[in-house]
């Protein structure tokens, strides 16, 4: 079995701090998965290992049998977090800078989407708002014919409708050759489109699982394990009254 | 039939459950082509691989058959589509009853019942 992403005893310290803690991890082609945790638990370092950002402190990491690099960078498509384009620039200047840099993006798609939400041309980053930033951003880094998405937050900060349409966006994108990893702790949203999940904590994989195993095996959603597994008892073990 | 997803069971048996309901209730007729498991997934708006593992299950049960490149079609036997549809009712029914005892109905009461319901429609 040809596995599209494969991590063996990868860790990363900041300063003392240790963010990610031995994570073994080896993801097939064709999902989409869950990267789900608590606010930092190491979703972020973990995806910016991956996109080659951050160098791990130890382990290896390999995607589609190759080493971070140039080569694995072609075949990644990362959504940041936060938005890093400047202000002044135009969606199609943005449209420009990807069609530059990544030899899959497919332009006549990211305007077909653009179109269809009414994101025009000429419309310039700082005048939209919140979502318009969100979802042009996510239709630039889904209109890649690359192998492994991933988007980190990509539902944070946007009203229902427009998660929805971003879910829609990334169900009807990716191909069954790819996979798609979602970090995120609004789980209940994105449970539907999910085919495995992994639970973080502590910068450790506490549960790698398909979302039917869990809720067949648990009787419940996975939103539901995961209030459980991560449910902090405030006030040094007193709830407050 | 919507798609209408509970969190404490899996998400595919729901799937398969509601395009069972749709085929016996001959909303996808007998021998006709259902939509894509992408178009499928799409409106349900879950991922294509669960849509796929329902298909797989009404496939099974010879609910629906996959013909390569021309995608699949309603089970043409009108026979296991009536039975598919009587099993569905018999199980509803069994729900029903079961909690019309534990209301404290007994079968004659729920009999009547039953009758002056169907009269007053």
């Amino acid at each position: 079995m040809n596995e599209l992403v494969v991590c063996s005893g990868v860790g990363k310290i900041y300063d003392a701090v240790k963010a990610l803690d031995g994570v073994n991890l080896q993801l097939p082609a064709g999902r989409i998965i869950g990267l789900l945790g608590p606010n930092g638990s190491g979703k972020t370092t973990l995806i910016k290992i991956l996109t080659g950002l951050l160098c791990p402190t130890e382990g290896t990491v390999r995607i589609d049998g190759k080493e971070i690099g140039p080569e694995t960078k072609a075949l990644v498509s990362y959504l940041p977090d936060k938005m890093y384009y400047a202000g002044w620039m135009k969606t199609k200047d943005l449209m420009d800078l990807f069609a530059d840099f990544y030899a899959d993006f497919r332009r006549d798609r990211a305007e077909a989407m653009c179109q269809a939400l009414g994101i025009g041309l000429n419309a310039r980053i700082k005048n939209m708002s919140k979502g318009t930033k969100e979802k042009l951003q996510l239709i630039l880094v889904m209109s890649r014919n690359a192998k492994l998405y991933l988007l980190d937050e990509p539902i944070a900060g946007v009203d229902p409708a427009a998660r929805e349409f971003i879910l829609r966006t990334i169900l009807t994108n990716y191909s069954p050759e790819s996979t798609v990893m979602i970090s995120t702790h609004l789980i209940a949203d994105v449970e539907p489109v999910l085919d495995e999940v992994i639970f973080l904590k502590e910068g450790r994989i506490v549960r790698y699982d398909s979302v039917d195993n869990i809720r067949s095996s648990e009787g419940k959603s996975v939103d539901e394990v995961f209030r459980e597994i991560f449910r902090t008892i405030p006030m040094g073990g007193v709830w407050p009254c | 039939m919507p798609w209408k997803l509970q969190s404490d069971r899996p998400i595919w048996v729901q799937l398969a459950e509601v395009l069972t309901q749709r085929i016996a209730s001959g909303q996808y007729p007998a021998g006709i082509r259902i939509p894509s498991v992408r178009d499928l997934a799409a409106d349900a708006g879950v991922n294509p691989n669960t849509m796929q593992r329902a298909l797989t299950a009404l496939e099974e049960r010879g609910l629906v058959s996959a013909q390569r490149n021309t995608g699949r079609f309603v089970t043409e036997d009108e026979v296991l589509i009536a039975e598919t549809r009587k099993t569905l009712a018999q199980e509803e029914l069994s729900a029903f009853c079961e909690k019309m005892r534990q209301l404290g109905f007994d079968a004659n009461e729920l009999a009547q019942l039953l009758q002056t319901k169907g009269e007053s429609k």
